[in-house]
Formats: C-alpha cells, sequence, structure tokens
C-alpha cells in the first residue's frame, strides 16, 4: 500500500505542476 | 424538448422503475449486490468510483460556477489526495477493528454518551441543513424543463421524495445509480464534444484573457476564497472530515467490510478528482465563451423566474434591462473579435489596447447582470438571484442533439432523487440510533418500532428539506452553498475524532467542553464575516481553525481537570 501512496501523490503533485502551468500559458 | 425527447425520458423512467422491481424479486442476489463482492478486480473497482466521482450538484453548478467565477474552484480539491491517503493509512485500520455500528457509536464508547450525542447532532444539523439545499437540484431541472416556479417544484419534488424513501422503493432505484452516473457522464462528454464544435478556434485564448483559466492562484491572501494554499490546507481539513468522520463515507469502512476495497476506491477517487473536476470547470469557461458569440444570450439564466417578472406589472423595467444588456452583449463581442484580430496580426500594442476595452465592457455586462439581480429582489425579496446553477442546464436543453437531451435529463433527475433519497434515510437512520435510542434504550431492542420510527424521523427530515428551501434564501451556488455548510459544522466534529484515535489521555468532559467552545468559535468567525465582509476570510480556512481548536481546547481542559485531581478518565 505505501508504493500506491506514493504513487498516488506523486501523481497529485504532477496534476498540480501541470495546472499551474496552464494557468501560466493562458494568464 | 421535443417530442422524442420526451418519449426517451419518459421510457428511461419507466426502464428504470421496471428493471429495480425485476431485481428486488430475486432477494438472493440483491443481498449480494448491497453487500458487494469482496474480491472486486481493481480495474471494476476504478471504473465505477471514476463513473460515480461527481454528482448531479457537480454537473450541475460547477460548470456555472466557473462560467461566473473562472476556474479558480479546482484549488477546493488541491487537499483531497493527502486526505485520502491519511484516511486510508490511519483512519481505515481503526475503524475495521470497531464493533459498532455509526461512527457516533464510537464517540460513546471512546469518550462518554454526551459527546456521542454531540458528535450524532453536529452530523444531523449539519446534513439536515445540506439536505435543504441538495433538495434545489431535482427541483431546478424540473423547473427549467416544465417551466415551473421554482417553489412549487421544491415542494413536488420534496414530496416525491419523502413517499419514494419512506415506501422504500428509495433501495430499488439505487441498483440503477451506476447506471444513471455513467449516462451522465457520458452525457458531460457529449455536452463537451458539442461545445467544442460551436466554439472560435482561439476560445481558450479568450477565456484565458477574461480571466477565467486561472487555475491556481498563490497569492498568500485570507481573504481570497480559492488559492493554494487554502485548498491544500483547507482543503484537506474538509476532505479528512467528509471521508474520516460522515457518517455516509464511514458505514462503508466498519462492520466487517473489504478493507482492499474500500482502500481501493479512495485511492482511484484520490486519482480521478482533481482531472475529472479540471474537466467540468474547463467546460464551464468555454461555456462562457460560447455565450460571448451568442445573439440571444440570457441575461438572467432562471428563464422562467425572469420571465414572470417581464410579463408582470414591472414588465417595462426588465424590458429596459433587456435591451441594456443587448447592447452591452454585442458591443463585448465587436471588442473580443477585435483583440482576436489584433492577436492574429501579432500587433502587441493594439492587442493590449484592445483587452483593455474588452474587459472593460465585461465589466459592464456584469454590472448590468447585478442590476437585473437587485431588480428581481425589489419585486421579490426572497427571489433567489444566483442565477449560475441555471447555465449548464440551459445550455442542455438549447444546444445538445434531440434524444440525447430526454436521456439525460431523465439520468440526471433519477440521480439527483436517489442522492436525495439515500441522504434522508442517513439522517433518518442516525436520527434513530444515535439520538431516540439514546433516550429510549428500553425501546431499543423493539426492531419493528426502530423501523417505524426511522421512517417518521425520514419523513420529518425531509419536511425539514422543503421548509428549509423555501423559506432560507442563500446567496451562494448549491456547490458553494454545501461546502460552505460543511466548513461550518465538520471541523469540531474532526477534532473530537482526532483527540478519539490520538489523545489517548483526553476524556469525555474535556473533549465535549472543547467541541462545543470550538463550534462557538467557528460561528463566531463565519457572522463576524458577514457582518463585516471587509475582514470575513475564505470558508475553507474555518476547517483547520476548528479542527485545531478543538484539539488544543481539549488538551487544555483535560490538564486543567487533572490539576483539580479528578478520578482517572476512561480511554479507549
Amino acid at each position: 500500500w505505501r508504493d500506491v501512496y506514493l504513487f498516488v501523490f506523486a501523481f497529485f503533485a504532477l496534476c498540480v505542476a501541470l495546472l499551474t502551468l496552464f494557468a501560466r500559458a493562458f494568464a | 424538448m421535443n417530442l422524442l425527447d420526451w418519449l426517451v425520458l419518459v421510457g428511461t423512467m419507466v426502464g428504470i422503475a421496471a428493471y429495480a422491481t425485476w431485481r428486488t424479486r430475486h432477494t438472493d442476489n440483491l443481498n449480494t449486490y448491497l453487500k458487494g463482492n469482496h474480491n472486486t478486480g481493481w480495474l471494476t473497482i476504478g471504473l465505477s468510483v471514476m463513473a460515480t466521482q461527481a454528482s448531479t450538484i457537480t454537473y450541475l453548478s460547477l460548470p456555472g460556477q466557473a462560467y461566473e467565477n473562472g476556474i479558480a474552484f479546482i484549488q477546493n480539491y488541491f487537499g483531497l489526495p493527502l486526505a485520502l491517503i491519511i484516511v486510508s493509512a490511519v483512519f481505515l485500520p481503526i475503524y475495521r477493528k470497531l464493533g459498532v455500528y455509526t461512527a457516533y457509536e464510537y464517540l460513546g464508547q471512546r469518550f462518554d454518551s454526551k459527546t456521542r450525542l454531540l458528535g450524532a447532532s453536529l452530523f444531523l444539523l449539519q446534513r439536515g441543513l445540506q439536505a435543504g439545499i441538495t433538495i434545489y437540484a431535482p427541483a431546478i431541472i424540473l423547473s427549467t424543463v416544465l417551466g415551473w416556479r421554482l417553489d412549487l417544484t421544491i415542494l413536488f419534488t420534496g414530496l416525491l421524495v419523502i413517499i419514494y424513501t419512506v415506501t422504500g422503493g428509495s433501495a430499488a432505484v439505487n441498483l440503477t445509480q451506476r447506471w444513471q452516473m455513467a449516462v451522465i457522464f457520458g452525457g458531460m462528454i457529449t455536452a463537451f464534444v458539442v461545445l467544442l464544435s460551436k466554439l472560435p478556434h482561439d476560445a481558450a485564448r479568450i477565456a484565458g484573457a477574461m480571466g477565467k483559466l486561472q487555475a491556481v492562484d498563490f497569492t498568500p491572501d485570507l481573504k481570497r476564497r480559492y488559492t493554494l494554499w487554502s485548498g491544500m490546507l483547507g482543503g484537506f481539513f474538509l476532505s479528512l472530515s467528509y471521508f474520516g468522520t460522515d457518517q455516509s463515507q464511514v458505514q462503508r469502512y466498519i462492520g466487517g467490510a473489504a478493507l482492499r476495497e474500500g482502500r481501493l476506491g479512495l485511492m482511484f477517487n484520490a486519482m480521478f478528482k482533481i482531472p475529472m473536476q479540471f474537466l467540468i470547470v474547463t467546460l464551464g469557461a468555454l461555456l462562457f465563451v460560447f455565450y460571448q458569440f451568442q445573439p440571444d444570450t440570457p441575461l438572467f439564466f432562471n428563464q422562467t423566474e425572469w420571465r414572470r417578472h417581464v410579463d408582470g406589472p414591472q414588465g417595462a423595467a426588465f424590458r429596459a434591462l433587456e435591451e441594456k444588456h443587448a447592447s452591452i452583449h454585442a458591443d463585448k463581442q465587436a471588442r473580443i473579435r477585435a483583440w482576436a484580430a489584433a492577436r492574429e496580426r501579432g500587433d502587441a500594442a493594439a492587442e493590449a489596447q484592445a483587452r483593455e476595452a474588452m474587459l472593460a465592457t465585461q465589466k459592464a455586462a456584469e454590472a448590468i447582470r447585478q442590476e437585473a439581480r437587485d431588480a428581481l429582489r425589489s419585486v421579490d425579496p426572497k427571489a433567489k438571484t444566483k442565477d449560475s446553477d441555471y447555465v449548464f442546464i440551459t445550455f442542455i436543453l438549447t444546444q445538445l442533439p434531440h434524444g440525447v437531451i430526454g436521456l439525460l435529463i431523465a439520468a440526471m433527475f433519477a440521480s439527483a432523487l436517489s442522492s436525495k433519497a439515500g441522504e434522508l434515510n442517513a439522517l433518518g437512520t442516525t436520527s434513530t440510533i444515535d439520538l431516540w435510542r439514546c433516550f429510549r434504550p428500553l425501546a431499543a431492542h423493539d426492531e419493528a418500532r426502530n423501523v417505524r420510527n426511522a421512517k417518521w424521523f425520514t419523513a420529518l427530515w425531509g419536511f425539514f428539506a422543503i421548509g428549509f428551501a423555501l423559506f432560507v434564501s442563500f446567496a451562494e451556488n448549491l456547490i458553494e452553498a454545501l461546502n460552505i455548510v460543511a466548513s461550518i459544522f465538520y471541523p469540531a466534529l474532526l477534532g473530537v475524532f482526532v483527540v478519539a484515535f490520538f489523545l489517548k489521555r483526553v476524556g469525555g468532559s474535556a473533549v465535549f467542553w472543547a467541541a462545543v467552545a470550538s463550534q462557538a468559535l467557528v460561528l463566531a468567525l463565519f457572522f463576524l464575516g458577514k457582518a463585516y465582509p471587509a475582514r470575513e476570510i475564505g470558508y475553507l480556512w474555518l476547517n483547520p481553525i476548528g479542527c485545531a481548536a478543538c484539539v488544543i481546547f481539549s488538551a487544555i481542559l483535560q490538564a486543567v481537570l487533572e490539576g483539580k485531581r479528578e478520578p482517572a478518565l476512561p480511554t479507549a
């Protein structure tokens, strides 16, 4: 389950990074 | 809606009822279905979580929220993945070891009966108020489709839900809940494709230039509702409360439920939530662009309410507002085209100038919408003047292919009724188990009487919800109103559970009074913010403040009580 939690957390961090880039691109 | 839509709508509703009746005749299968199969494949769990990821309220309300305020609301979900990891790793194993039926029963075991009553009361108060808000979802659908007044459809759908829940119909219709959600999910994708086909090629650029695509806000400002910080911290505590202490969620973890299934469900939820909500808010931002180029964009999206006043005694004033809006709308359209042309030419100076002009007309358009709301309120002080919940349903009814409209409306209405019935059932059951049986312990073993009482409580909460919806007006859209109510009543409850799990020395009296004090603190912060809007903090911040206050007050009170050398207090 530790592997699952790490994967989910990494996926979440990727989502926030992509959303930040998205906001910058259309600012 | 044309004849084909009505045929599909009625056919779908009859189909749902017939399928449910057929399924419930085979009781053995039903039991298996309701218990769930403990060896479900991970892919099946994932698909099921994805299909049921968003409720009808989300689909109804979230696009309108983005239409008005942009996609910043997505930050509200930034705390959710981490909260779900904590619930899965820490809360689930604890709940699994408890021999209890409800989360609040555990509070009675760990502390005392007054803390159990307080926990159950906070849950009931919060869910009861939310029931008065969620009743708007089916009522808005019905009001828009039939053109009936909203208060009539609230009364009609409210009574329908009460009858259908009390007579036991909800369990049967819940069988088709996954299919309803899958149809709605498909409808959402269809709406997105139809919308994209009707948009100009630079639609995303236009939405961005008009400030609708600011997904992440790093401003450390407590007054702003949605920032990276309020989402990460406030959203974390809000999600922790919902998934960790709400009976509707906790009942999935206790009573010998499969640990692996519960955890996988939570993890898929943590994965899908942000991408899924991003899809829905982006749809709302693009709807904004779509309506910039429509000649007949409504000034007020609740057209039933608006038409009633246009045809009423003060119709001239409302028609004058419509004409003013049409003129500003045409001007704004021209400004947007001028900005897009300057951008195509690569003329940076002209582009910046055109953008300023475009934003100025947008401000004028917002001002005229505010004027329209004020006009409605002056004629009818109880009118619900927030119309963003009507934006997406208006698009569905006017732009989607016929046949799809009927199917989607039927699925959304059935799903809204199902979740409403589930909510009333939870209120009725918790009222019976945690309140009534507490006061009447001798009657606790009379199962027939318990079932009868649960039905009475369910009906009572149904009437409370109708009354709240009819007589209390709130100035928020549905999804924000639900979040605000949760942020007021969850934090103290979460604090009680955190103390129960992690502060083994703290006893019942300390945590009870700490919860009362922290609940009073949260209410004071909320109402002071309403009285002095300049000092209002974003509602998400109430979550960490209330929870932390409850934990700190508990520790201090326990130390004071121990200082007075009270006898040792029980621990879990």
